[in-house]
């Protein structure tokens, strides 16, 4: 499995300049609308720490709230699957759409199901599946992933959604007004809804104590898709569960003013009970989580209820975008998710971060986010999973920082560098720093050279 | 062993150590439920209060506010319209419907969101299908915060159960709002007394 170089994966995302200038605004926008709302709400501290504890206190009791849930639905009159893995996932949805000779599935957007690979894997074997959200539609069409859990086509430009609209579904190649695209999308969809035979959503949770399957959507998609199709299905995640009606309000509160900065989103849907003549199952899936949850330090990251503010706060997703992490889970929550699945494979993912602690601030579980990529940071390098130019600077600079007189050394020696060396000293492929950055110019004296001179031994002014 | 078995099986090797379950208040302290911040909440998400006629005529109201249309379908006896959701067969029917017209169970002054279910759709796809949504709304149903409307029995009987807040929409290219999405493109609240 090779190794995803995130680094270089960005660095063509940062050479599109207008890309990276949208992107960055686009989500440092998302980031000041959470703000405001956020702090519209008097209780939201205390808020936050209740959705923390009511998903220790679910995640601690999963067993109990799963068979719970279980037993609901299945009073309920829906049917329950039980998938180990991605590919068990895959196989259930199979063998539910053909035992009811299902062609042409609708779907709403599910990071689950994209997790599981599921859409290429129905599609060879015969199944049409209509990515149903603008944004997971456009990436569908694109054959690309998404690159952001809420908002997929965040790092497009209008001008290249209708690029991809043109070539796929016959838009007119030289309008990209946005209303334009978007109701194109709208009517180009539309008929699939009326003949689908299935339709599919994933969850933004799921309620033990009623078998209800909730999720939080604004273009309507999630809900066509479950009330016209006669066959419906729901992929859930095991963490998905929560354990009373009663808490789905502390969360719905939160997550829309803190992923998108709007009180809630345009649909809070709640499926308990199949509509007459209808039927409908529920997959709950594993691949991964129960082994996460027995991760002394890492079972926390279970928490996530998926708004992507840890994303558009962080400074490394807004310059780097969401596909230069080669993975289904991008930005800090992506980093501590992702090795799990594949610590080789994604080892180089908890160095995407400058530790700045953001993104474990705006988090609405308290997910302590940073210290995660910090240990992950332990993991990688005790297993050897660093790469060689990584491991060399570290250890150097390990010395270096351990050592007043070798640091004083080398912060001399570098400011004078920074001003006479050539540039091909500095900016050299053992420097990744300063690959897409320009070192800033030294300043005229070091602080310590500074401090000696305008202080006394013992800190006073001289 | 089956898979759901060694998953439980798993989990329950894997769970940490019990952590309590905390009571959640209600933060409703002196909260308002009236309808001007029902109509302040919903006005923010797209959607829009109307002040109910004078002579009571919602069915002429209606044909004013929404004067090329063809087909207005309700699911509430107090609008007639020109199609009767009782003659829907199959939810795809819906598809050619104008305006769709429902009375919701209650609002949510917090964020303008209404409750509805199939026990007021019939069919819950009068909601989406539909090119514009009205929704009658009794004044006087509308509780103060998400708090206390998942009190609300309903979500232990509806089969399907929705807030709506606004008409569908979506910000997926470039941060541009765009009401109508895949479903409704408006959404009008009238404040009537249920009968």
């Amino acid at each position: 499995m090779k190794r995803i170089d995130h680094a270089e994966a960005s660095s063509k995302f940062i050479k599109a300049k207008d890309h990276l200038d949208f992107h960055d605004q686009r989500l440092w926008d998302l980031r000041k609308k959470r703000d405001r709302e956020s702090e519209s709400i008097p209780e939201w501290q205390e808020l936050r720490s209740l959705a923390s504890a009511i998903k220790e206190h679910t995640l601690t009791h999963l067993a109990d709230f799963l068979e719970e849930f279980e037993r609901n639905a299945a009073a309920n009159g829906v049917k329950v699957h039980w998938a180990k893995d991605a590919s068990e996932h895959n196989q259930i949805v199979l063998q539910i759409l053909e035992s009811r000779r299902a062609r042409t599935l609708v779907k709403a957007k599910s990071m689950l199901t994209d997790e599981c690979e599921m859409r290429p894997f129905l599609e060879n074997r015969g199944i049409e599946v209509i990515e149903t959200d603008l944004g997971e539609r456009i990436q569908q069409l694109d054959d690309e992933p998404p690159s952001h859990i809420v908002v997929p086509a965040v790092h497009k430009l209008r001008t290249d959604v209708s690029r991809v609209f043109a070539a796929t579904i016959g838009t007119d190649a030289k309008n990209s007004d946005v209303h334009y695209l978007a109701e194109s999308q709208r009517q180009h969809t539309r008929p699939y809804f009326l003949k689908a035979d299935a339709g599919m959503i994933g969850a933004n949770f799921a309620v033990a104590e009623t078998g209800t399957v909730v999720v939080c959507t604004n273009e309507g998609n999630a809900d066509l898709s479950m009330l016209l199709p006669k066959l419906q299905i729901a992929s859930i995640g095991i963490e998905k569960m929560i354990p009373r009606v009663e808490h789905l309000a502390v969360f719905i509160r939160m997550l829309s003013r803190n992923a998108l900065g709007s009180p809630i989103t345009q649909l809070t849907s709640h499926f308990r009970v199949p509509r007459e003549g209808t039927e409908m199952h529920i997959v709950l899936v594993d691949n991964g989580r129960s082994e996460r949850l027995g991760m002394a330090d890492f079972w926390y990251s279970l928490k996530c209820i998926r708004c992507g503010a840890c994303m558009n706060t962080c400074p490394v997703y807004r310059r780097s975008g969401g596909l230069s992490y080669g993975a289904t889970y991008s930005g800090p929550i992506g980093v501590i998710i992702d090795p799990t699945f594949n610590l080789r494979k994604y080892s180089a993912l908890p160095f995407a971060s400058t530790l700045n602690g953001s993104c474990t601030s705006v988090c609405p579980v308290r997910i302590n986010i940073h210290e995660q990529i910090y240990k992950w940071r332990q993991v990688i390098a005790e297993r050897h999973q660093l790469p060689f130019v990584k491991k060399e600077a570290m250890q150097i600079a390990g010395k270096v920082f351990g050592s007043p007189k070798l640091y004083r050394a080398a912060v001399e020696a570098l400011g004078a560098s920074v001003e006479h060396l050539p540039r091909f000293m500095l900016y050299n492929p053992l420097n990744a720093w300063g690959r897409q950055r320009e070192v800033p110019p030294a300043p005229a004296s070091t602080f310590r050279h500074w401090y000696l001179k305008n202080r006394t031994k013992e800190g006073e002014r001289k | 062993m089956s898979s759901r078995d060694e998953i439980l099986a798993r989990v329950r090797q894997n769970q940490p150590e019990p952590r309590p379950l905390p009571s959640v208040p209600m933060f409703d302290v002196g909260l308002p439920t009236s309808i001007d911040t029902f109509k302040t909440n919903l006005n923010r998400m797209g959607g829009k209060v109307v002040d109910p006629p004078a002579d009571g005529d919602l069915d002429a109201l209606i044909w004013e506010l929404f004067p090329d249309v063809r087909v207005v379908c309700s699911a509430t006896p107090e609008v007639k319209g020109n199609l009767s959701i009782d003659t829907i067969r199959s939810p795809q029917e819906l598809n050619d419907v104008d305006v769709g017209v429902v009375r919701a169970l209650f609002g949510v002054a917090e964020t303008g969101s209404l409750w509805l279910s199939e026990a007021q759709y019939k069919v819950n796809a009068l909601g989406f299908l539909s090119q514009h949504l009205v929704v009658l709304l009794d004044p006087g149903a509308i509780v103060a915060n998400m708090h206390q409307a998942y009190q609300h029995q309903g979500f232990v009987e509806a089969k399907y159960a929705v807030f709506m807040t606004g008409p569908s929409a979506t910000a997926d290219i470039e941060g541009i709002l765009i009401h109508g999405a895949q479903g409704i493109r408006t959404m009008t609240v009238i404040p009537v007394s249920a009968r």
